[in-house]
């Protein structure tokens, strides 16, 4: 089984990504220190604590039902403060359960391209998440994948399972240390949403103009099953490449993403995801708002492909070009192969209305004053499917991300 | 309070007002008539200073201050406000937002401050969590912008059609906000703040009991005159010839 993924990776080592620019994992180190554990959170640096909050994540632990923290190639610290949940480095789980050799690239196909080849031939950790059937874990799991030294790569493969009827709310945040001038970030991940089950996966990227990018996830979801994800980024980044494939598996499975993206710099973004409908009455939702300014260039995708009766789906980007040398290609793909089934999307790529600013300067404002309502205003998405504190802890998360580029 | 001098505003490179004059004493409400496309919005919006609606020519005093070239904010600064006639959507920003951004607290919560002031105009909080402009009916849009002004209490104020597309269950709120916006309700002398009303309906007439009324045709305010004379020979003779008799009896 082992001996076939490593057949498999090795075959695929060279073969290119089908999206986003090529690149060249050799140029990162495979070899870095090892860091200690930590035996709580809250003993991190005061200047590594405030990268993790920049993305979500609470050193001191608070509201939290586990966390789970990865520095470069270490998981220094993991703990679970709830029953039926548990949180460990997938390379150990690997280990102590056979069982999860039934899920390991089941969802990803080892040899999609170089970047799961690498992973599976040069794994670093990753977490493993699994919530047993029936139970509810009304605080979020954090889990944070934190890079401290230059020129790395770090190769996770992260593992997330929800049992029949559980409910799990994760925050994942990733981000990199300010010394850190240039690194390479893999990270497959694998969600499995057993039936009647809930994961929302909130989702923030806090990276630097030298870092390059490449998850590579998958989500498949069974009967009455429910993923809901909840994605910013609004700091610099070299290279960010992700094409999430969500599996609407089982009946009345439903999926519902939202993204938003403020892209400064040279950043070079290819983003978005596909929702396979494949179980009958399956629901699927993407809404992205993104803005570009600068040199900045974003594609932003959205596929669902409409497979089974009563299936339903809808695509809505939006987008705003704040500069003349930055560009957003909105590419919203439906197919339907049968009758009964409704996709739609809308989008929309332009500049700010002057209108609207006039309007507001109607109301006293200035014109940059105007211009900062409009797009905070832009960027302003519902946030919705999570439970009301975690949701206000979101806007909150995604308003200060915001606050710090505009 | 707002003096116009020989005044000709372009938009998109093409005359629509010329050689027009306008004198709005403090206190007082003016009415301004006149066809579709004859240029009253125009006129509001260059007296705003939108940047579409540019001044070739002539000068906007407020106050006894040259605004001509100021920007719109600095207008409102100075104690402008308008409702529009039809405001822009825009997506993310609240009605609630709009209102605080009026009342000058530019990051406040929808609170209950501005709870109480949408009450005075029917407003529920929901409402007020609604995307501004987006999606609301004629009369809400109307109910929004008079809310707006409410909070904003310019001493100046516009309205373009105000009462267009209200329902009958709003319309007598309409009509007592803004009378009470324009000091209506004070005794002449007492009367602070000053109007210019855009309406095409009877009801605003009776209810303001305005100072003045203005034609406006092909760009220009082509004659004057007290407010119930105007009507009357607009409804028995229509614009055109209400300008002819206008010119001939002397109203002016």
């Amino acid at each position: 089984m082992q001996e076939e993924i490593s057949t498999r990776a090795y075959s695929a080592k060279d073969k290119k990504a089908l999206l986003g620019e090529d690149v060249e994992i050799e140029h990162y180190t495979a070899e870095t220190e090892e860091h200690d554990a930590l035996t709580t959170l809250s003993e991190i640096s005061e200047e590594y604590g405030q990268d993790l909050r920049n993305v979500g994540i609470e050193p001191s632990e608070k509201d939290r039902s586990g966390s789970f923290l990865q520095r470069d190639h270490s998981v220094v610290f993991s703990a679970v403060r709830y029953p039926g949940l548990e949180i460990m480095s997938t390379t150990d789980a690997v280990k102590k359960y056979d069982w999860l050799k039934e899920y390991l690239w089941k969802a990803i196909p080892v040899d999609t391209d170089k970047y799961t080849a690498e992973v599976a031939l040069c794994q670093t950790h990753g977490y493993f998440i699994k919530v047993e059937a029936g139970s509810k874990v009304a605080m979020p799991v954090q889990s944070c994948l934190f890079i401290t030294s230059d020129k790395i790569r770090q190769n996770v493969h992260n593992i997330v399972i929800a049992e029949e009827n559980s409910e799990l709310h994760i925050i994942t945040g990733c981000s990199v240390s300010h010394s850190v001038s240039s690194a390479l970030h893999l990270g497959v991940s694998e969600f499995y949403v057993k039936k009647g089950a809930k994961i929302t996966f909130t989702m923030v990227h806090n990276w630097g103009d030298g870092i390059e990018i490449r998850p590579r996830t998958a989500v498949v979801i069974e009967d009455d099953g429910v993923f809901v994800s909840n994605y910013i980024l609004a700091t610099p980044v070299k290279s960010l490449q992700m094409f999430p494939i969500i599996y609407c598996k089982g009946r009345n499975a439903r999926t519902s993403s939202q993204s938003i993206l403020y892209a400064t710099g040279n950043a070079n973004i290819d983003i978005g995801s596909r929702v396979v409908l494949q179980g009958s009455g399956s629901k699927a939702e993407i809404i992205s708002r993104v803005i570009v300014t600068d040199n900045a260039k974003v594609i932003a995708r959205g596929d669902i492909y409409g497979e089974a009766r009563d299936a339903k789906g809808h695509i809505e980007c939006r987008g705003l070009v704040l500069s003349n040398t930055s560009e957003i290609d909105s590419i919203p793909v439906l197919k339907a192969t049968r009758r009964d089934l409704d996709l739609s999307h809308e989008a929309a790529v332009g500049k700010i209305a002057e209108e609207e600013i006039h309007y507001l300067m109607a109301r006293g404002l200035s014109e940059d004053e105007a211009t900062s309502v409009i797009i905070r205003g832009f960027l302003n998405v519902d946030i919705t499917g999570l439970p009301d504190a975690l949701a206000k802890e979101t806007k909150k998360m995604f308003d200060m991300s915001l606050e710090k580029v505009m | 309070m707002l003096e116009i001098k020989d005044l000709a505003v372009e938009v998109d490179g093409n005359k629509i007002i010329e050689r027009l004059n306008l004198c709005i004493e403090r206190g007082e409400v003016h009415i301004l008539f006149g066809p579709n496309g004859c240029g009253k919005t125009t006129l509001m919006m260059a007296i705003l200073g939108i940047p579409a609606y540019k001044v070739k020519k002539g000068r906007i005093a407020f106050k006894g201050g040259d605004i001509t070239d100021l920007p719109t904010n600095e207008r409102v600064k100075l104690g402008m406000g308008m409702s529009f006639q039809h405001p822009p959507e825009i997506r993310g920003v609240k009605l609630g937002d709009m209102v605080n951004i009026a009342l000058g607290r530019k990051e406040a919560e929808i609170d209950e401050s501005v709870i109480e002031l949408g009450k005075k105009l029917n407003i529920s909080a929901d409402f007020l969590n609604r995307d501004v402009n987006l999606g609301f009916s004629g009369g809400e849009v109307k109910r929004s912008e008079i809310l707006q002004l409410l909070a904003q209490a310019p001493e100046f104020l516009m309205f373009d059609e105000p009462d267009s597309g209200i329902d009958v269950g709003n319309i007598e709120l309409i009509g007592d906000l803004i009378s009470k916006l324009l000091d209506r309700d004070e005794r002449p002398s007492k009367r602070e703040r000053a109007g210019l009303i855009i309406t095409h309906s009877g009801f605003i007439l009776e209810h303001i009991k305005p100072d003045r009324a203005h034609v406006m045709l092909n760009g220009r305010i082509a004659c004057s005159g007290r407010p119930e004379e105007v009507v009357k020979h607009i409804m028995d003779d229509g614009f055109e010839r209400c300008v002819e008799r206008c010119v001939v009896e002397g109203v002016c």
